[in-house]
């Protein structure tokens, strides 16, 4: 049975984070007020984030992804090249392309599980030549973003169950497969498989994965 | 025990007496005192052999002098393209004092190269498989002149994961593929630097090994070969040489090696710790008062500090030879200058062997000895050092002395425990681990990445570290592991547990007889048993 490879994207792959996609498009509003509001609200944000983040990924996502709510989905897919070519792609770590290449080599599916917003990790996937990703999705009525996520929404165990509802589908051995990821939240989806491997981890997560014997990968 | 046996046959073999002194016997990062049964045989390092007294001088006249082709100022001209190969960290062992041979060589050469207009010159460090240097590592070895010039552009580790760094430049007539760092593979001249710590260490081995990939690796590290070898100290009965050599000739026949190799001496330590490589007998007050001191110290302070300690103590290695030129007429000399330093004639094999494991192995430089590196170096090193036939009768009893504590370190050998913890519950066989699961950690991306950009040995190493014991673990009839603190890391390894040294040797008696020869090998030492 053959194996696939799961990355988070986010601080495992690339540098950036959710706040950095935000953090651009609150640049890059209609007029220059709309501009400095957003982006101070961002910035005034940055503490709520990092405390949620640390409580629980699903408190954070309800109030991150309200900051999107108003923008125009036109909007965000034309800024979403932009995006990627001015932020995401310097921030791509070096051995991430190793890391793929290797894997891809072994005949592994290469699957990217993340929470980032589908319009902003489309040209990320095109430029590693993966085709099977699932991200997070605002919700868009008429055109405009409710501030909402469609579900199911991408953190946590939920990453972990589609990883065993995707291999049950796909008759792929989840013994075989490997799990990568930088944050402590992505726990579940380290656990299910039979080569977890963290990347550029935080303390909590290196010493989970100490504690568990598992590889701990430096790409930067 | 016979009269005749008992009496001094070698200085650096000493028989037990009623009235000779307690033994000190290495335990990981614990020295440990035990009264031996009368008779035992105890081997100790030769004495060291007087280290050249200008290490400049020497160095500058094999390179003036060298061994079946032109000297080395005659093959260099300006604007020619020059690669240097060293040996990495696990040579000397420990880490010896600053300047370290191979700095005190490449200023020499890297002078020389300057002055004859050749700018094209990268070093690297020759570490296969074994995990990259770090920087402080680097610096040290080489010095703060040739790292200044050198580091990081034309001064870093081979990488044997590098597809665009490799070139194969041939096979065997088995069509074994000879894969090597292209740097050195594409350049005009490659300058071998070499120290030879142990028989094993250098010939062909620097370049079609130190600079090699997987691929080609695994041809000669398994466990066939491994068993094939009696012993792999003994290269003249190595099949393990033997297969590097058939590489060295295909190395000899494409590109233009330039070796320089140097022997060592066997001073491990300075004179704040050499009263361990010496004759407990001859103990003067001071040397008892200097082990008491470092007994008690030691027992105040946690492992890791231990161990940093010791780690922290450099080598006292002194040159006792240098030659250059072509890769066999060198390795030759130097081989037999080792075996001078080294050699110790010995008759009759013994029934018991019995080895501290001291904290010192190649692949734990700077790091913890785990279960899989004690169980190298006890049934691969040093139950490989002997020429001719083995120190201990087949079936018989090695004991050895280490805690086995279940410690691994994640950053250097990540691999290691999934190996330990997965495979070998699984089976022992070496066999069977190298068809079923040698690839599978090979090619895995996690211990790829982390040999590639961290410090990681690669993900294929403890395999090599288990074949590495083969032969020890064929011919041994029982390892009993002495001091172990848990049961089950023996167990996992194969072997019996007993709470110390005088209940293991009991336990080898029981097996082999009352009246068995035992035999102990003073650790720390280099020595080889010569055997008549």
């Amino acid at each position: 049975m053959a194996g696939a490879a799961f990355y988070d994207l986010e601080g495992t792959l690339v540098s950036t984070n959710l706040v950095h996609t935000l953090s651009f498009y609150a640049g890059r509003q209609q007029g220059l007020m709309a501009s400095f509001k957003m982006s101070a609200a961002t910035f005034l944000s940055l503490p709520v984030f990092a405390v949620t983040d640390q409580y629980s990924r699903k408190v954070f996502n309800d109030l991150y992804f309200k900051r999107y709510k108003g923008q125009s989905e036109d909007r965000l897919r034309y800024f979403a090249q932009d995006l990627f070519e001015d932020v995401i792609k310097p921030a791509v770590f070096p051995g991430a392309y190793e890391l793929i290449e290797k894997s891809r080599s072994l005949g592994l599916r290469q699957v990217v599980i993340t929470g980032a917003l589908d319009l902003s990790v489309k040209p990320l996937m095109e430029h590693f030549g993966i085709t099977e990703y699932v991200t997070n999705r605002l919700e868009f009525v008429n055109g405009v973003a409710t501030g909402r996520l469609l579900p199911p929404v991408m953190a946590a165990a939920t990453k972990a169950s589609w990883i065993r509802t995707y291999t049950e589908r796909e008759g792929i051995s989840l013994s075989d497969s490997y799990a990568y990821t930088d944050s402590m939240s992505d726990l579940p989806m380290l656990s299910i498989v039979g080569h977890p491997a963290v990347i550029n981890p935080d303390m909590r997560l290196r010493q989970t994965a100490l504690h568990h014997d598992w590889p701990i990968l430096d790409l930067k | 025990m016979a009269l005749q046996l008992r009496r001094k046959t070698h200085e650096s073999v000493i028989y037990i007496d009623r009235d000779s002194a307690p033994r000190i016997i290495p335990s990981g990062e614990d020295f440990i005192l035990e009264d031996l049964p009368i008779g035992t045989r105890v081997l100790y390092p030769n004495p060291s052999i007087k280290g050249l007294p200008n290490r400049e001088a020497a160095i500058r006249y094999a390179l003036n002098h060298p061994h079946g082709c032109d000297p080395l100022f005659a093959q260099l001209e300006p604007g020619m393209r020059v690669t240097i190969a060293v040996d990495d960290i696990s040579l000397p062992l420990p880490p010896m004092a600053t300047p370290d041979i191979r700095q005190t060589i490449l200023e020499i050469v890297c002078d020389m190269l300057a002055g004859h207009g050749v700018d094209d010159v990268h070093i690297i460090i020759a570490n296969s498989l074994h995990r990259k240097m770090t920087e402080w590592e680097m610096k040290r070895m080489v010095g703060p002149r040739v790292f200044a010039d050198y580091y990081p552009d034309r001064y870093y580790n081979h990488d044997a994961e590098w597809a665009d760094g490799l070139i194969k430049i041939g096979e065997t007539r088995h069509k074994d593929p000879l894969v090597l760092n292209r740097r050195a593979a594409e350049s005009d001249l490659i300058i071998y630097v070499n120290i030879n710590l142990v028989p094993m260490d250098g010939g062909h081995k620097s370049v079609a090994v130190g600079l090699c990939d997987y691929q080609s690796l695994r041809m000669h590290h398994d466990p066939q070969t491994i068993r094939d070898s009696d012993s792999y100290m003994d290269p003249a009965r190595s099949a393990l040489n033997h297969k590097v050599v058939k590489l060295g000739k295909i190395v000899d026949e494409t590109l233009n090696v330039f070796h320089i190799e140097t022997a060592i001496n066997n001073r491990m330590y300075g004179a704040d710790m050499d009263f361990l490589l010496r004759n407990e007998d001859d103990f003067s007050a001071f040397d008892r008062m200097k082990f008491e001191a470092m007994r008690y110290a030691m027992s105040k302070l946690p492992r890791q500090a231990r161990r940093k300690l010791l780690h922290s103590r450099p080598s006292q290695y002194e040159m006792i030879a240098c030659h250059a030129g072509k890769t066999e007429p060198v390795h030759e000399r130097i081989v037999a200058k080792g075996f001078e330093q080294y050699a110790i004639p010995i008759r009759g094999q013994a029934d018991i062997l019995i080895t501290g494991i001291p904290d010192i192995s190649p692949y734990n430089v700077y790091s913890i000895l785990n279960p899989l590196l004690v169980q190298v170096m006890a049934l691969g090193y040093h139950f490989n050092f002997y020429r001719n036939k083995p120190l201990l009768k087949h079936g018989g009893v090695l004991i050895i002395n280490h805690p086995c504590y279940d410690e691994f370190d994640h950053n250097f050998h990540p691999s290691y425990i999934e190996f330990f913890n997965r495979l070998l519950p699984e089976t022992r066989d070496a066999f069977t681990l190298r068809e079923k699961y040698e690839q599978e950690f090979a090619n895995n991306p996690s211990y790829i990445e982390m040999y590639r950009r961290g410090n990681a040995y690669h993900g294929a190493h403890p395999f090599f570290m288990w074949y590495w014991g083969e032969n020890g673990r064929q011919h041994v009839g029982r390892v009993i592991a002495a001091g172990a603190e848990n049961a089950h890391v023996p167990a996992m390894l194969g072997w019996e547990r007993a709470d110390n040294l005088t209940e293991a040797i009991a336990m080898a008696r029981s097996y082999m007889g009352n009246s068995a020869q035992i035999t102990m090998l003073h650790q720390p030492m280099i020595g080889i048993a010569d055997m008549e």
